[in-house]
């Protein structure tokens, strides 16, 4: 192809892509280092906002709490999700009859909006009329039929475990496909040599599947620090029941749109900004860690 | 979306030529771990039937009885819901942005895609770079500059802005799964059919548009989920409640009718009917999606 032909090719896509995706994600980086009156734009701010972050109120106190939030979001789906995920696709392997059938039931609720599931979990642990604690107190466990998301001390809970069952399709899918990479050869040789079923599995199957985990984390690090639609579904955007489901991106659309602070955009994009280095910060270093992990076991 | 760069080159682990001849594995866990599998979709899918037998029954009902079945069935819920909650009107909304934005993301990286698996100059390897290093942008916390860019262009509360939104932020991932698929294609096609006299444009749209067309299936069903489910932009950049889509007219209808639990859950049955039907008809396409990048 020729490169003028190219060109007009790529084009229309790199006109879309430029002024709706490049020049807003760009942009956004400067907003915070200027001082704002309303929309208009003042002079340089420097770091003015980023200390305003932790320096002044509400943010100094709900900053670090909406922070530890994503954090524990992080690790729950972690601990949760991806041990049972991987659990999950161990035990589908070598079940070809009944494998895509289940993991595709498993995906289902992937599918759904994160507004509908924070709805409908609301609905289903309702204190007065859920089913839930109805089927709690049927079997005799009424001192469980608590109102789980009306307590400060499990609402996040609720919002993780909610999430972690939203998305388990997700490591299943990611693990089976990793595993069916994995040779045969090499656990039978393993056998062979007297290794028993969990040597084999800890010892060779378990290593070549850490380039996999490793991707599963780095998304999950990723979706755990833009959490938004499904805390929003479930507490609001104030993360009711007092702050206890509060999330960084609650705090910055809080802080964009509904505080009406003179310098609303000047401290939202410093709450943007630095949620972007976390991420991408925490993404590169996972990401470099593999990259190492595999030329160990590829060389 | 689950496409880092580090991971593309795991096909060198994995990629284990598997011999004909060996015994049949025996599953992992036996009985046992065949119960675990099918308790477990059971939880994946009942709290999912529970929301669609609730719709079905009368509000005093399921206050009285949250657990009963939907005998007899009771479709006045979704009466309420459709005209009287206006999720007809956030129902076509939801469907013009996200069917738009799909058809828009998809034609334009699938031209994109061609040249850039095609042409040779070292520009295309530079753009192929800038196109896929959208897929790690949270383009979410880009949400105010769009917000200015889109009240500097008349485009706040208008679904034509909402689908170019999408439109572009889609660019990436269909870009990274359709460059993959037109390098397979072997170039002597093209050859043939410039030696016959065809244009360039003639070439693309008759001989390779067809053959790459499982990969734009992928994108397309891919793309419709996230876009349909999406709630960040419309609340943002929507006004009127007749532009709102499912999402944000869910939040508007729930906020006003909380207690009416019935046409509550006719209402999430609503916004996840489309996707339940296209998951059906395209599963292969959903998975490829979620695994692509994983394997070759």
């Amino acid at each position: 192809m020729r490169r003028r032909s190219g060109l007009l090719f790529v084009a229309p896509a790199l006109i879309l892509f430029g002024v709706f995706v490049l020049y807003p994600m760009v942009t956004a980086f400067s907003y915070a280092f200027y001082h704002w009156q309303g929309t208009t734009r003042g002079g340089f701010a420097g770091l003015d906002h980023f200390v305003t972050l932790f320096t002044r109120a509400p943010f100094k106190t709900d900053m670090p709490r909406a922070l530890l939030h994503n954090l524990l979001f992080f690790l729950g789906t972690m601990a949760f999700q991806n041990t049972i995920g991987l659990a999950v696709a161990v035990m589908l392997h070598r079940r070809p009859r009944t494998r895509r059938m289940l993991q595709t039931l498993y995906a289902m609720p992937y599918l759904v909006s994160p507004i509908v599931i924070g709805y409908l979990w609301t609905l289903l642990l309702s204190p007065t009329f859920g089913p839930v604690n109805q089927l709690l107190t049927r079997i005799g466990l009424d001192s469980w039929a608590l109102p789980w998301l009306g307590d400060p001390d499990t609402a996040l809970w609720v919002v993780i475990l909610v999430s972690v069952w939203q998305w388990i399709g997700f490591p299943v899918l990611l693990y089976g496909a990793a595993l069916g990479g994995v040779p045969e050869e090499l656990s039978e040789a393993a056998r062979v040599d007297g290794a028993s079923h969990r040597q084999t599995f800890f010892r060779i199957t378990l290593p070549l599947l850490v380039p996999a985990i490793g991707t599963v984390s780095v998304l999950t690090f990723i979706f755990a620090m833009e959490a938004f639609a499904l805390p929003y579904a479930f507490g609001g955007s104030t993360g009711n029941p007092a702050g206890s489901t509060d999330f960084i991106s609650l705090l910055f659309y809080r802080t964009a749109f509904d505080s009406g602070a003179a310098d609303a955009i000047g401290t939202s994009s410093a709450l943007a900004t630095m949620l972007f280095i976390i991420i991408f910060g925490g993404a590169l270093a996972a990401t470099a860690v593999l990259r190492r992990h595999e030329r160990r076991i590829t060389a | 979306m689950s496409a880092l760069p580090g991971l593309r080159s795991r096909g060198g682990i994995i990629a284990g030529q598997r011999s004909g001849t060996r015994e049949v594995q025996r599953p992992v866990g036996g009985v046992t771990a065949s119960l675990l599998l099918w308790g477990y979709a059971a939880v994946a899918l009942v709290p999912l039937l529970l929301m669609v037998s609730s719709s079905f029954r009368t509000n005093a009902d399921l206050i009285t009885e949250p657990l009963g079945a939907p005998w007899p069935l009771s479709v006045a819920s979704y009466k309420e819901a459709w005209t009287a909650g206006n999720f007809a009107t956030y129902f076509l909304n939801s469907l013009l942005v996200t069917c738009g934005a799909v058809l828009l993301s998809t034609s334009v990286a699938t031209m994109a895609a061609y040249a850039l698996a095609r042409a040779r100059s070292r520009v295309f390897r530079w753009l192929e770079a800038l196109f896929l290093s959208g897929l790690m942008l949270p383009i979410h916390l880009a949400i105010l500059p769009i917000f200015y860019l889109f009240d500097g262009m008349g485009l706040i509360d208008s679904r034509l802005g909402l689908a170019l939104m999408y439109g572009a932020s889609g660019v990436p991932f269909s870009i990274f799964v359709l460059t993959t698929f037109f390098r397979q294609l072997p170039v002597e096609l093209e050859e043939a059919a410039q030696l016959d006299g065809a244009t360039t444009w003639q070439t693309f749209s008759k001989i390779m548009v067809p053959l790459v067309r499982p990969a734009l299936a992928t994108v397309a069903v891919f793309r419709f989920v996230p876009i349909w489910n999406d709630f960040l932009f419309p609340l943002v950049l929507l006004r009127k409640e007749e532009k709102y889509t499912l999402p944000v007219g869910l939040t508007t209808f729930f906020g006003e009718n909380a207690t009416n639990y019935s046409a509550v859950f006719a209402g999430l049955v609503i916004t996840t009917v489309p996707l339940i039907l296209l998951f059906l008809v395209a599963t292969k396409q959903i998975v490829a999606g979620l695994t692509a990048g994983m394997t070759k």
